[in-house]
């Protein structure tokens, strides 16, 4: 049985950053999205699990609105970020995606070099400098741990680097638009378990400077670096909570199902 | 039998032997141009045969054929020359009626600027009533200062001539200008300085007609008589002769160099006799030329329209309307965009630049008249839809996961599809180009009523300002082919020309091909390291 207790439905954390109030969507006349209620806090690393198809890629293509490019989508209900509506109408799409970073489940650099595919978020920003550019390329590997790996190679194709790699360049890419929310789908499902490693202490990390929020099928993961942790079924959010609470103590019974692998 | 249908076996067999057929039916035609167009430059052995009724002829046997109806009998067919005796360039001959045949080593080939080549010996050199015997080196001394003479000759015709014609023209122009204007005093300074730059052009025409005159005189002057194969003697200048060589005397390696040689002069020379002989160098020019112009104005129009249809229209009915109309536009049959081309580019556009840039030169049209810019036009109209469907294509084929990285950096749709779609789909785009160059060079019908010409008098592209001039009418391989093969007054001869003018148009559009090939890997290597 299910039953929503109001108090849970929304949890109260510290310093919540992204804040979303009764988000229902919907892809033509197929209801995707229920209800959805969730606070995210700033600089904390939030993961959704769930099982495939539960919505909750679609939630977080929400918080930047790349869910717009989809014909048919229709959103009821609201999110705002620093407290601003981001689906009001005099907002600005792409100033939004700079804030609100991302990187999708299969690693998509550019066919373009290294430093390219870094730096092509600044160079949309007009930022035409290249001792600049140098420096914000330099960062963005630093924080994305790749570095050391590629800084004598930074002309080469992204496309000659392991997949691995690959997303390593697309969260460098990420961060050097200077975004305060990363949003990470299934970022790990297309590698290898020493890569995935890699990526996990990355994001550790970055919860120093970035709120991040990540969409993931494996439950390992969302109990090592999360702090928080929503489940999601159907589209409905199911249960959201500390981490440590959903994995020791949870309190649906779907969700306990879930993380003990009785289905999904 | 059943069992065999169900092994998809026989499907196998069909779908490899309808390739087989199709390969074979490529290599045949390529094979057939190759063996009639490769050998024409070949120096064949000259036969002397008399014949039962005592008569002599000497040529090159061109072909060899049974006489239908009667067994065991053939004809000989002979290519005698010397049009100008005989009126005609072959000759067939009943296999039956020779006597005997004999390769002489002394026989030569005479070719000639005009009347084809000419087949016999070498007589000598006319001195007054008297002939002095010369050997055939001598002869290549006696040709070379004709040559010499000759290239004279021509440069003062085509470029001092012409240049004094061309501006000439240009005074001319500029003084029915000023007629169209106020007369004030001004004018009529300017009108008086340029009719005194047209008697001093005037003045120096006469001069360089006085020294033409001369120079012919002299060069008719030194004459070599030829004796042909019935006896008879047969004076002419050394003038007209290009060359003489005696094949039954070459060696294999000679015959080689000779058939470069030869082949060298067909690429790079210019056409005489009606096209007949010489070389293709003007159309070879003209082809590649029309290509290029085609290509630079098919690829904006195709691309930016594909764009538009792929990225930003909306996949309605119009749209749709508008893909199939595209895709429908290359079944049109080629002479209706000739037609469209004369009706609008020619008449309506070129006529109105006529109206507004050029009045002066009216009624004598400038762009209102066939030329390479508007056929150049009327094919890149034609080979649009190619362009359009594979920059589709390519389009297509740039993943939405690379689109969605790029709006989730902030960036807009435009910039998206400048900086990140597009040099993806540049193979795409390039792969049309290749395609409608490919439909391009091989497009004549439309041409024909555009301003492709028999022989054009000057090529679009020369030293006189502004050195492209893309109003002028120019030759074309396709055409040239139609033009010999079909249009000259000497059918016989030119098939041979045919043949190998359609071996290097095919090596043209290869060549061209490959180029654009080679560019697409390159820029494919160069979009996926640089910034663009």
């Amino acid at each position: 049985m299910v039953q929503h207790n109001i108090d849970i439905k929304r949890l109260k954390i510290p310093e919540p950053i992204v804040v979303i109030t009764d988000l229902s969507l919907y892809y033509g006349k197929t209801l995707a999205l229920k209800e959805i209620t969730l606070d995210i806090s700033k600089k904390k690393v939030t993961s959704f699990i769930g099982p495939s198809g539960c919505g909750k890629s679609t939630l977080i293509r929400c918080l930047n609105r790349l869910n717009d490019l989809i014909e048919g989508v229709t959103i009821e209900g609201n999110i705002k970020i620093d407290g601003q509506d981001i689906y009001a109408p005099a907002i600005d799409v792409t100033a939004l995606r700079k804030k609100v970073g991302m990187v999708f489940q299969k690693p998509n650099p550019f066919p373009k070099t290294i430093y390219e595919n870094v730096v092509y978020g600044p160079r949309v920003q007009g930022i035409n400098k290249k001792s600049v550019l140098d420096e914000i390329c330099e960062k963005a590997l630093k924080k994305a741990a790749l570095w050391d790996e590629v800084k004598d190679r930074l002309r080469t194709s992204a496309l000659d680097l392991s997949g691995g790699q690959q997303q390593r360049i697309c969260i460098a890419r990420a961060i050097a638009t200077e975004p305060e929310i990363i949003l990470l789908d299934e970022p790990c499902s297309a590698l290898d378990p020493i890569a995935t490693a890699k990526i996990e202490d990355m994001l550790v990390d970055l919860k120093k400077d970035y709120t991040v929020i990540i969409v993931t099928h494996n439950m390992q993961q969302a109990a090592r670096i999360s702090d928080y942790t929503g489940f999601f079924m159907l589209g409905t959010l199911v249960e959201f909570n500390i981490t440590t609470e959903i994995f020791t103590n949870p309190r649906e019974k779907q969700t306990e199902d879930y993380i003990t692998g009785r289905f999904g | 039998m059943k069992k065999l249908l169900k092994s998809g076996n026989p499907y196998i067999w069909l779908t490899a032997g309808t390739l087989t057929v199709c390969l074979l039916m490529i290599g045949g035609l390529i094979v057939l141009i190759m063996i009639n167009g490769l050998g024409v430059f070949w120096p064949h052995r000259i036969a002397k045969m008399t014949l039962q009724d005592g008569a002599v002829v000497l040529g090159e046997i061109a072909k060899r054929e049974s006489i239908p109806h009667q067994k065991d009998s053939y004809r000989t067919k002979l290519k005698v020359g010397n049009r100008d005796v005989y009126g005609m360039d072959f000759r067939w001959v009943d296999n039956a009626n020779i006597v005997s045949c004999e390769y002489p080593t002394e026989s030569l080939v005479f070719e000639r600027r005009e009347w084809g080549n000419m087949y016999g010996f070498l007589k000598g050199l006319k001195q007054g009533d008297d002939i002095k015997p010369v050997d055939l080196k001598e002869m290549t001394v006696l040709l070379g200062t004709s040559r010499a003479l000759f290239k004279k000759i021509r440069r003062i015709e085509k470029k001092e001539i012409g240049n004094i014609n061309y501006d000439m023209e240009k005074y001319r122009l500029e003084l029915k200008r000023l007629t169209f204007e106020q007369p004030t005093e001004r004018i009529q300074k300017k009108t008086a300085a340029i009719r005194a730059h047209i008697d001093a052009l005037e003045r120096s025409y006469r001069e360089k007609e006085d020294m033409l005159t001369g120079l012919y005189t002299r060069a008719r002057e030194k004459e070599i008589v030829a004796l042909l194969a019935d006896g008879t003697e047969k004076a002419m200048p050394v003038l007209q002769i290009i060359r003489v060589y005696a094949p039954n005397k070459m060696g294999f390696f000679a015959k080689i160099g000779f058939y470069f040689e030869k082949l060298w002069e067909f690429v790079s020379g210019e056409p005489r006799e009606a096209n007949t002989e010489g070389g293709i160098f003007p159309a070879i020019f003209g082809t590649v030329m029309l290509v290029l112009i085609m290509s630079i104005a098919v690829v904006p129009l195709g691309v930016l329209t594909a764009v538009y249809l792929k990225e930003y229209a909306s996949d309605n009915i119009v749209a749709r309307f508008v893909r199939i109309s595209v895709s429908n536009l290359a079944g049109v049959p080629s002479i209706v965009f000739g037609v469209f081309g004369l009706g609008f580019f020619i008449y309506f556009i070129g006529g109105g630049i006529d109206k507004l840039f050029f009045p002066e030169s009216l009624p004598s049209p400038t762009f209102g008249t066939g030329g390479i810019l508007w056929a150049s036009l009327t094919l890149a109209l034609l080979t649009v839809p190619v362009v359009v469907v594979a920059t589709e294509e390519g389009l297509s084929s740039v993943p939405t996961s690379i689109r969605e990285g790029a709006y989730a950096l902030g960036a807009t749709k435009f910039e998206t599809l400048w900086k990140v779609v597009l040099p993806q789909a540049t193979p795409g785009m390039l792969t049309g180009m290749i395609l409608a160059m490919a439909r391009a060079a091989g497009e004549v019908a439309p041409l024909m009523i555009t301003g492709v010409v028999k022989l054009a008098p000057s090529l679009p592209l020369d030293s006189h300002f502004p050195f492209v001039h893309l109003e002028r009418k120019f030759m074309h391989l396709g055409f040239h082919i139609y033009d010999v093969g079909f249009q000259s007054p000497n059918v016989e001869a030119a098939i041979p020309m045919v043949y190998t003018t359609t071996l290097v148009l095919l090596f043209t559009v290869l060549i061209l091909n490959l180029t654009a090939i080679l560019v697409r890997n390159k820029l494919r290597k160069w979009y996926s390291t640089t910034s663009i």
